[in-house]
């Protein structure tokens, strides 16, 4: 429990507010289903890795998208992959959030001009909540890219609805 | 009384946690042997050709890096000493035994990925941990290089960005001092591991009369008997000046030729890397890196094949020149595009988890296959 | 290991009805230049003669030549009319050492040539991506189909000079 640990004597009421109960519990356990594309995706395994350990956020990867919450799209999307990319976020279960890491993801990255193939852009298919710049971002990018996203769960409401799917 | 069964099409999709990208494989089994498998690639397909008759010759070498983005610096290389040979310029010594010392380093990290993730298909978590510790010891030696960590644009036409850091080469025998024990955990943990022995050995058996004709090269072909290496039987740029064996798959643990064997002359060359490796920074010469580099790169009309020893095999660039400052032309040969076809050879009569040892030790990177 | 003056001449005394050019000057890597219906019985003879043994195909990459008349068409998009495609096969013989190259001209309009599939399987994916990417048609190739694209991709073949981008792919925006 960290700063509550065993701290009092006697039993006691915690209060707090369902929202922020919520929240909590999901910024704290992120699963994230294992998608890596391209390069994007070696810096990701590395983020993974002891050195930069991602298992320290409560984020493990899952081998398939309906025990996940969150999909991190690492590396370019293709006109050919996108149909599948589409099907596999409309498999996840809600709250379902989505990381765009690296810059073909973001925006089409280096192949924006002449890729005939390349969709430019993943926010073209499924709605994205974080974008991570970078070609390949570091490790150090990506974590800042989930503690981003923490907080946006941090704040978000249950009841009210404040973001629009495209 | 005989049972009449079906046969079923199983599909291991584009997302899949082993199959190291998006690669679909359609499989056709009978219960649970495979009868035929259909491997169909193209989701990462990313124009590589078309932007080369666009870009400038120098600008085509960051695109050339994401190709096979596990080692980058043998494809830079690659394309480099093409253009180089068309436009006939020679490069200073240091120059070749920085880029020598850089391939080197970096055909290492790329075999401990592919060993890492073999063994995290296999099912054994830890090796994966232990090989991308050693691997981040290489890539900070890149980074104090040239700045990036994976995809560098370090070596150019006619030299190299940045001369080596002054701390360099201090920091490169401490990583070679502290991995050579490294490996030897690695062997005791993985490769005389019985049940890995137990998963690889005997499965996928790759004559090497089938290999030759199929186009197999790199450690496959070597793993089938065959000692054949571009660095020493087409040498380029100064590999001959370095003493080294080369490893062949002797059929140790099962026959010559099955995924143990490929998966042991990946760990055996990488102690033939440090070799290179030592001798190299032994024998640097001084000089300037940058000298040699020309103000306006414009090749004559003509066309060249120019090919090195990636970590994967054979990578190939057929550049084709119309005396502009694009190229006309460039198609790469990139070996896991070939080295792919043959899973449908390797995987009949195999069970469903096999695929997956199949699969883990022909070492393919995604974005060659689709470029 | 033969060198390419000994390869031409083997070729030449076996096969005379067929006429071959020979481009020993090209500065980086001498040619034979052979015609396009003819290519298989020669890919055949370079595997199998006991002295040349050329027993594995390096690269097979096919060149849009570009040398045509330019037009306008109908959208007003500039294409070319007329003019040639080029294949080179590049071969090498592990046992003796020795490397050729093949280059093979055909008609840009209507392409077509034999496939090697059967000499070299090596070349079954390398022919897919040349029909894939150039409209290269191959004959008797085992199983001639899109490999890169998408198998239901209907605006033509993207490396040739003068592709077109189309606007929808599916309902997703294709251009920046």
């Amino acid at each position: 429990m960290g700063l509550l640990d065993k701290e009092f004597s006697e039993n006691n009421i915690l209060i707090t507010t369902t929202e922020n109960l919520f929240n909590w519990a999901r910024l704290s356990s992120l699963w994230q289903v294992g998608f890596g594309l391209a390069c994007c995706a070696i810096e990701m395994m590395a983020t993974s890795a002891s050195h930069y350990d991602f298992d320290r956020f409560g984020v493990i990867p899952r081998p398939s998208p309906r025990q996940s919450d969150v999909i991190i799209v690492s590396g370019t999307v293709t006109l050919k992959m996108a149909l599948r990319v589409k099907r596999l976020y409309e498999q996840m279960p809600d709250p379902k959030y989505v990381i765009s890491m690296g810059s073909c993801s973001n925006c089409g990255g280096p192949y924006w001009e002449h890729g005939y193939h390349v969709l430019k852009g993943v926010d073209r298919v499924i709605p994205v909540d974080v974008y991570v710049p970078g070609c390949p971002p570091r490790p150090e990018a990506l974590l800042e890219g989930l503690l981003k996203l923490q907080e946006k769960i941090r704040y978000e409401s249950i009841t009210k609805k404040n973001n629009e799917i495209v | 009384m005989s049972v009449k069964t079906e046969e079923m099409v199983l599909n291991m999709g584009p997302q899949h946690p082993s199959t190291h990208g998006v690669l679909r494989l359609e499989l056709t089994l009978d219960g649970e042997i495979i009868t035929k498998v259909v491997p169909h690639i193209g989701y990462l397909h990313r124009c590589f050709e078309k932007h080369c008759e666009v870009m400038t010759y120098p600008q085509v070498i960051p695109y050339t890096d994401r190709m096979d983005y596990l080692a980058a610096m043998g494809n830079e290389f690659g394309y480099v000493i093409g253009v180089e040979k068309l436009l006939g310029i020679q490069v200073p010594e240091r120059v070749e035994y920085i880029r020598v010392i850089m391939a080197e380093l970096q055909r290492i990290a790329s075999h401990l990925v592919a060993i890492g993730t073999y063994g995290a298909d296999i099912g054994a978590f830890t090796p994966f941990l232990y090989c991308f510790r050693d691997r981040e010891r290489i890539l900070n030696l890149f980074e104090i290089t040239c700045g990036a960590r994976l995809l560098y644009n370090y070596i150019w036409i006619g030299g190299l960005s940045h001369d080596l850091h002054p701390d360099f080469i201090r920091l490169t025998k401490e990583f070679i001092r502290e991995f050579k024990p490294n490996l030897k955990e690695l062997n005791n943990i993985l490769t005389y591991n019985k049940i890995f022995i137990d998963r690889t050995a005997n499965v996928g058996i790759l004559p090497l009369e089938t290999a030759i004709n199929f186009g197999i090269t790199g450690p496959m072909l070597r793993a089938s008997g065959l000692r054949w290496d571009l660095r020493k039987d087409d040498t380029y740029s100064v590999y001959n000046k370095f003493d080294f064996e080369i490893p062949v798959g002797k059929g140790k643990m099962g026959t010559v030729g099955d995924s143990w064997d490929r998966y042991y002359v990946r760990v055996l060359e990488m102690e033939e890397s440090i070799k290179i490796i030592e001798q190299a920074i032994a024998q640097l010469p001084d000089g300037d890196v940058t000298s040699a580099i020309p103000k306006k790169i414009k090749p004559p009309v003509g066309h060249i094949y120019s090919r090195v020893e990636n970590p994967r095999g054979e990578l190939g660039y057929f550049i084709i020149s119309d005396g502009s400052t694009s190229p006309f032309r460039v198609k790469v040969r990139a070996p896991s595009f070939v080295n792919l076809q043959i899973m449908d050879e390797l995987c009949r009569g195999h069970l469903v988890a096999d695929v997956i040892a199949i699969l883990g030790s022909v070492d393919i990177v995604l974005g060659e296959v689709d470029r | 290991m033969k060198s390419f003056e000994e390869i031409s001449e083997l070729l030449k005394n076996n096969f005379s009805d067929i006429h071959f050019e020979f481009h020993p000057e090209a500065k980086f890597e001498p040619y034979i230049l052979v015609p396009a219906n003819k290519i298989d019985t020669v890919c055949l003879f370079l595997r199998d003669n006991n002295e040349l043994y050329f027993d594995s195909l390096i690269n097979l990459s096919a060149v849009d030549d570009f040398n045509g008349n330019k037009i306008k068409d109908d959208k007003g998009n500039e294409i070319m009319q007329g003019g040639t495609m080029s294949i080179y096969y590049h071969m090498e013989s592990i046992k003796f050492r020795h490397k050729l190259l093949i280059k093979v001209i055909l008609d840009r309009d209507n392409p077509s040539v034999n496939s090697v599939t059967s000499i070299w399987n090596c070349a079954n994916w390398h022919e897919r991506e040349a029909f894939d990417l150039f409209g290269i048609n191959f004959n008797n190739h085992p199983d001639l189909r899109r490999i890169l694209m998408p198998y239901d991709w209907e605006f033509g073949h993207p490396l040739r000079k003068d592709y077109q981008n189309p606007e929808f792919y599916q309902g997703m925006k294709v251009p920046y």
